[in-house]
């Protein structure tokens, strides 16, 4: 794919137009997805695709063009158009030229990988995919159960009028397991082996993800729910699990602190945010146990890279230090714009989009207990694991969130599984509340993070700890 | 772009072996964006997108790709005929798919939905002028959309709208805005101007000071798009035959336990409204109308081809959530709305929603622009933004006291993978009670 994208880069060289700065961001994905549900193969799927996103600032204007035809001709109209945008909006634009990102970087970045993915034959990935879905029907209650692996290679090349010349081979991995349990008018689902979030790297990350092994566990769970009590009504500590976690971090911590949010690019689509410029470098974000960083460089989580798509460098830097507000999550134009320290996080998700500020990796920093030490330092609380509902307002504030699965806490000992498992809160109060983080990071992720206009759907990674609440309200399913 | 499509099925089915079946679907657009804030252009470009989708079918074995077409045949034949040698070679080691559905003889045509676009800079310029003095952020979208389908039986169809859509909201300060959308098919100038006084108008209004209503039950008129936000909850998974039959649909009390709507309660799929085509990516004909709730009782459930081969019923959707979804009107005038009201929430917007408890389709969300608290049927103060927690059983069930009268037709501003083309015609709805939360 490489050699393709090089020539195209080399073909356009030759039909740059005249301009303040120019860009060509093309892109080559190649993504196999199979799927068994009910132990029936579903239709595999390869998707191939190739695309340039080219930009141009002159004249006080920019404007873009992207395009699936790399010959020299589509790329010379591609320029041309993105030239013609640019004169469009010259006069007109938000961003003045000054401010717009520009890149001379030259570079590389690859995947580290210990098992590529076609050392599994097409066959082989069957095989285990139909294992896996036998795996999940242990019961009759189970009435739905699927299995699904997919792996994605995707190239980058970002070259620019600058003199920008970086080069990203990304491979990914994106495995899944889910059972439906249905009794009377009951129905619950338990997912697991992988299913929240994509992740770099080959097939060594299967087993990391506990797939398939995960397939009987994820199934039983589902059979549990069934029988298990709503979760009870209260205001009470909550124990996170990372996977869960993954998700309070994306909403209440991830999108506040996107910088375009704050400057209003978003305010007719996904949203502000309660945070303003004023509030970087003092504001308590969170209790002193709270540390969060955007960070390129962990091994296997889905958003590592060496450079943003508008050919800034990623390194790893503190959002929030213990419990304190340092600088949000914004690229090289937001940064100008702002006048703010940010991060190397302008991203597309795909040829066809341009790059505005995204989450990456966004972690929050390990703690000293153990899960069982988190335990037993509950007297009374709730413990919830796998996100599947998700709701917050504009600003990134008032959210309620729901779990798949609940367990009790009483006495500082798991008790009894509780079904339908909510919590609500308001982010800038409940982050103060964090109690306890344990040790370790588990790696998980969001596949479908929605934001810009036009729109776009984007990977992102969050590694976390298990964390404790206190003086959380939690409720259950139904009439509670 | 219709010929290229059919000059490619041409040479790809030309080549195909004995037995062997080839089904094309094309997805694409040539699309304006341009994106806005503080009544500034944000970022502003071009995308052309031109996707196909291939299934290489013997008997009931099948392998499927899509590619990213160039537009140019000396560029894309090689791409395809390299795919297509890829799954031919897969289908080889595949089991046979016992759902596997295609049209094997459904009808050929082609479908025109013309439209009337302004010049961009024209566009450009009628936007900068109607919103002078207004804080502005939203985007304006305006292109040529095209489907297509084609099989090496002979079937062919296809389907081109053109079509605009500025969807924008104006803010006084902080997250107190009001939100607007002027699309179409023909470019009415006077029309947009129109909707931006009306924007004005409401921006008036938030300047005062905000209403907090504390958690309780209040009642509450929903206007059209508020509506448009429910009952996409109720769509997602409400309505398809796999999530019936797997029992996850958040209707499943209706169809299972008999559980009603208010019998004032009428939505049907309703893809003869024109805007999205008429046919699957199997080559199956759309019917024109699917009645979904029927005087308030479950009435039929969206089929798409693989459930339809599972669970013995007929194709009725290409896919198993509405995309053109029709709710009646009811009796109540929208002049009346306010006195009707009386004392309430005025809800134009909710945000962000999501279940609770789907088996009992519980939802959750949050208002979100120009809602206001209303007494003694006047508007009196914006609200500040608050989290609900309902069933849509009680809020379209013994709660919903009236439909209006008149219907606003929304189409969708969203551009996932690309301009949606999917549509709402939807009364406001009056409710004795919602609860809210938060």
């Amino acid at each position: 794919m490489e050699a393709l994208l090089e020539e195209s880069a080399r073909s356009f060289a030759a039909v740059a137009p005249a301009a303040d700065y120019w860009s060509l961001r093309l892109v080559a994905e190649r993504r196999s997805a199979l799927a068994v549900r009910q132990d029936v193969l579903l239709p595999p799927s390869t998707t191939v695709t190739t695309g340039a996103f080219v930009t141009v600032t002159r004249s006080g204007g920019t404007g873009y063009a992207a395009t699936s035809d790399l010959s020299p001709a589509g790329l010379a109209a591609a320029a041309a158009e993105a030239r013609t945008w640019a004169d469009l909006t010259a006069g007109h634009s938000l961003v003045a030229p000054a401010e717009q990102a520009r890149s001379a970087h030259r570079g590389r970045y690859e995947t580290p990988m210990a098992q590529p993915w076609d050392d599994l034959s097409q066959d082989a990935r069957i095989g285990l995919l139909q294992d896996a879905s036998r795996a999940l029907k242990v019961d009759e209650r189970i009435i739905d159960w699927l299995a699904w692996l997919v792996g994605r290679q995707v190239s980058t090349l970002l070259v620019s009028g600058d003199g920008a010349h970086i080069l990203q081979r990304f491979h990914f991995i994106d495995p899944g397991l889910r059972a439906v349990a249905h009794a009377g008018a009951l129905t619950q689902v338990r997912t697991g082996g992988g299913a929240r979030g994509s992740r770099q790297g080959g097939l060594e990350q299967l087993e990391l993800l506990d797939f398939p092994a995960a397939a009987p566990r994820v199934a039983e769970e589902a059979l549990a729910l069934l029988e298990a009590p709503e979760c009870p009504t209260g205001t009470t500590h909550l124990l996170l699990m990372p996977s869960q976690m993954t998700l309070q971090i994306h909403e209440s911590i991830g999108h506040p602190l996107e910088l375009d949010r704050i400057l209003g690019d978003e305010r007719n689509y996904a949203g502000t945010s309660f945070v303003t410029p004023d509030m970087f470098g003092h504001y308590r974000y969170g209790s002193s146990l709270l540390n969060v960083t955007f960070d390129p460089t962990v091994a296997g989580e889905s958003a590592a890279y060496a450079f943003d798509d508008e050919g800034l460098p990623a390194e790893r830097v503190h959002l929030i230090r213990d419990g304190i507000l340092q600088r949000p999550l914004g690229g090289g134009a937001s940064q100008a714009r702002a006048g703010l320290p940010g991060t190397a996080n302008a991203r597309a998700c795909s040829w066809d989009r341009p790059p505005i500020d995204r989450m990456a990796n966004l972690n929050v920093e390990p703690g000293n207990g153990s899960l069982d030490d988190l335990i037993t330092g509950v007297e009374r609380g709730v413990l919830m694991d796998t996100n599947r509902s998700w709701s917050i307002d504009d600003s990134r504030n008032k959210f309620q969130f729901g779990c798949e699965y609940g367990r009790l806490i009483e006495d500082g000992t798991l008790g009894p599984v509780v079904r339908n498992p909510n919590y609500r809160g308001i982010s800038a109060t409940f982050w103060r509340n964090l109690d306890a983080v344990g040790t370790g990071l588990e790696v998980h992720g969001v596949n479908n993070c929605g934001k810009g206009e036009p729109n776009q759907m984007i990977h992102v990674g969050h590694a976390s700890p298990p964390c404790v609440f206190r003086d959380v309200e939690v409720f259950g399913g139904a009439g509670s | 772009m219709k010929d290229y499509f059919y000059h490619l099925a041409h040479v790809l089915t030309a080549d195909l072996e004995d037995g062997e079946v080839l089904l094309l679907a094309f997805d694409g657009e040539e699309s304006d964006f341009v994106r806005f804030n503080h009544a500034r252009v944000r970022q502003a470009g071009t995308v052309v997108r031109r996707s196909l989708e291939l299934d290489l079918v013997e008997g009931a074995r099948h392998a499927g790709g899509r590619v990213e077409l160039s537009g140019d045949a000396a560029q894309d034949q090689p791409l395809l005929a390299a795919l297509l040698a890829e799954l031919r070679h897969q289908r080889r080691h595949l089991p046979e798919d016992p759902y596997i559905n295609y049209a094997a003889d459904g009808p050929s045509g082609d479908h025109e939905v013309a439209g009337a676009l302004p010049p961009r800079e024209q566009a450009l310029e009628t936007i900068r002028g109607a919103a002078a003095g207004l804080d502005l952020a939203g985007i304006w979208a305006a292109g040529t959309l095209h489907s297509g389908f084609a099989s090496s039986l002979g079937q062919r169809n296809w389907h081109t709208r053109a079509s605009f859509n500025f969807d924008w909201s104006c803010h006084h300060a902080a997250d107190k805005a009001v939100k607007a959308n002027y699309a179409g098919l023909t470019w009415d100038p006077a029309l947009l101007e129109e909707r931006m006084a009306t924007a004005r108008r409401e921006l008036d209004l938030m300047a005062a000071a905000p209403h907090t209503i504390s958690p309780g039950r209040y009642r509450a008129y929903l206007a059209p798009r508020a509506m448009r936000e429910l009952l996409s909850m109720m769509a997602w998974g409400g309505f398809g035959m796999k999530s019936q039959r797997t029992g996850q649909s958040p209707l499943l009390p209706m169809s299972a336990e008999g559980a009603r709507l208010a019998p004032m309660v009428h939505l049907a799929e309703h893809n003869g409204r024109g805007l999205e085509p008429p046919f699957s990516p199997e080559g199956f004909a759309i019917p024109s109308r699917v009645p979904l709730i029927d005087g308030g009782l479950y009435a039929e459930s969206l089929v798409g081809p693989r459930s339809a081969m599972e669970y013995g019923q007929p194709v009725n959707a290409a896919a198993e959530f509405p995309a053109s979804l029709d709710m009646a009107p009811g009796e109540l005038p929208a002049a009346d709305v306010l006195e009707a009201l009386g004392s309430g929430l005025y809800i134009n917007d909710l945000w962000y929603l999501n279940f609770s408890d789907r088996s009992r389709a519980r939802v959750t969300g949050m208002t979100r622009f120009a809602c206001f608290w209303v007494e003694d049927g006047r508007l009196r103060a914006p609200v500040n933004v608050m989290r609900f927690d309902d069933t849509l059983f009680d809020l379209l069930g013994p709660r919903l006291e009236a439909l209006t009268r008149e219907r606003e037709l929304l189409l969708d501003a969203g551009t996932y993978g690309g301009r949606s083309s999917h549509s709402h015609l939807l009364p406001g709805a009056l409710v004795d009670a919602m609860t809210f939360t938060l």
